[in-house]
């Protein structure tokens, strides 16, 4: 366990000194969201009702940007082979960095998405509930991202395939994620049901994505 | 405790780098791979490693723990450092130490071995290319593993560094350890036996 630990630590010392990925997932995710106001002008009653939908849209794009570099620094200077033969198995060193992608970008997002709600004219009710969803739905995000990130590996601008490859796995939780904050913000359905539902992707996504991720690292390996 | 590999096939895109290739080694032994460029010295320590399927035969320990695998019982060391730039000497050092399980004495050990002591306030990015390979493998004696495989350990190193992997080889051999090095250089161990991988492949 504590190696497991410790590769998640590192990851999220080397985030905070290279300070590049973290701040390029929130600066993405504040123009975006700060744009399409002004694109689509200045109706509330639009804009709150598509608020759920751009704050997770745009969550997904922002997650997506820093998910292609997950292996591939470990990959360059050769990390990822002395990892390899170290006291973790792959699938743990997968669910490790897995928690560093999650802790450096999805609860960074996360934070930041009820100020940017302020933008979409979301009702302040409705922050809980969004933040709640966000966090039950950005594991599935970073795990499997872990496997578009491992298979996409040695592709030279991968960044392209990954994100078509993520597009399919990501489509449930995006859909549940803004499903649970419109039946909370706008009242039309129970919440509940969304939630749990996000919440059992979440899990299985963090309990099968490793395996995946591990199997696709053996091969870029070798 | 001994490793042996017998019949080792490997076969990259399609191309067979070499075939029928044995060795045993034994507790002190070194053995060193000769050859050259090409012939297939990376390919088998990195399937002795277990990061490459061997495309035939088979690698095992005689008289180690069951219950681990050969890989876990190795350290690789390959042409890449597994250095991260942006942490310094000591982080670096420290997270491979803990990472294998190491002790702190094992990193202090591991830092004075290879000259790393004054240099560990300073990130890698800033270090020499010798500099970086000497951090590369004192990852080796940070944390006790029996087997060392060491792909090519002398590239970039200068004298005084290729005398400190000399000793620190003869003390892991003298404790009973295990190394197999490809190497074009000399690394001054009088018992080494050779296994000369050129002319060794088949026809594809």
């Amino acid at each position: 366990m504590s190696a497991f630990l410790e590769l998640t630590r590192r990851d999220l010392t080397v985030a905070w000194k290279e300070g590049g990925t973290v701040g390029v997932a929130l600066g993405f995710y504040l123009v975006v969201v700060t744009m399409l106001p002004l694109g689509i002008g200045p109706d509330l009653n639009v804009l709150r009702r598509i608020a759920p939908g751009v704050l997770w849209v745009a969550l997904l794009l922002a997650a997506l940007l820093s998910l292609g570099r997950m292996f591939e620094t470990d990959l360059e200077d050769g990390s990822l082979e002395v990892l390899a033969t170290g006291p973790l198995p792959l699938e743990a060193v997968a669910a490790a960095k897995s928690l560093a992608h999650w802790l450096t970008t999805g609860v960074p997002l996360t934070v930041l998405a009820p100020l940017l709600g302020l933008l979409l004219d979301m009702q302040p009710e409705a922050y809980g509930v969004l933040m709640l969803s966000m966090l039950a739905g950005t594991p599935a995000v970073s795990s499997l991202g872990a496997v578009g990130a491992a298979l996409t590996l040695r592709t030279r601008r991968g960044g392209l395939l990954l994100a078509l490859l993520m597009l399919p796995l990501f489509i449930p939780t995006l859909v549940f994620g803004i499903e649970a904050v419109r039946a909370a913000s706008l009242g039309a359905e129970p919440f509940l049901p969304s939630f749990l539902i996000l919440c059992a992707i979440s899990l299985a996504a963090l309990a099968l994505a490793p395996f995946a991720a591990a199997a696709a690292l053996r091969f870029q390996l070798q | 405790m001994h490793l042996v590999a017998e019949n080792l096939a490997s076969r990259r895109g399609g191309h067979l780098v070499f075939a029928g290739i044995s060795l045993a080694v034994g507790a002190g032994e070194a053995l060193l791979l000769l050859g050259p460029n090409g012939s297939g010295k990376t390919t088998l320590i990195r399937t002795i490693a277990g990061l490459l399927p061997p495309a035939a035969g088979s690698i095992r320990i005689e008289g180690g723990n069951p219950a681990r695998s050969v890989g876990e019982e190795c350290h690789y060391v390959g042409h890449l450092n597994g250095v991260k730039a942006s942490l310094t000497v000591e982080e670096n050092a420290a997270f491979w130490c803990r990472f294998f399980g190491g002790t702190h004495e094992g990193l202090e050990a591991a830092l004075a071995a290879f000259g790393l002591a004054s240099l560990r306030d300073i990130p890698a990015a800033y270090l020499s290319a010798g500099q970086k390979r000497r951090l590369s493998l004192a990852r080796v004696v940070l944390a006790r593993r029996p087997i060392w495989l060491l792909d090519e350990p002398t590239v970039s190193l200068d004298h005084a560094a290729q005398g400190a992997l000399t000793r620190v080889l003869a003390v892991h051999l003298a404790a009973g350890g295990l190394l197999i090095a490809a190497t074009h250089a000399d690394l001054c161990l009088p018992d080494a036996r050779k296994l000369d991988l050129s002319g060794t492949a088949g026809t594809a």
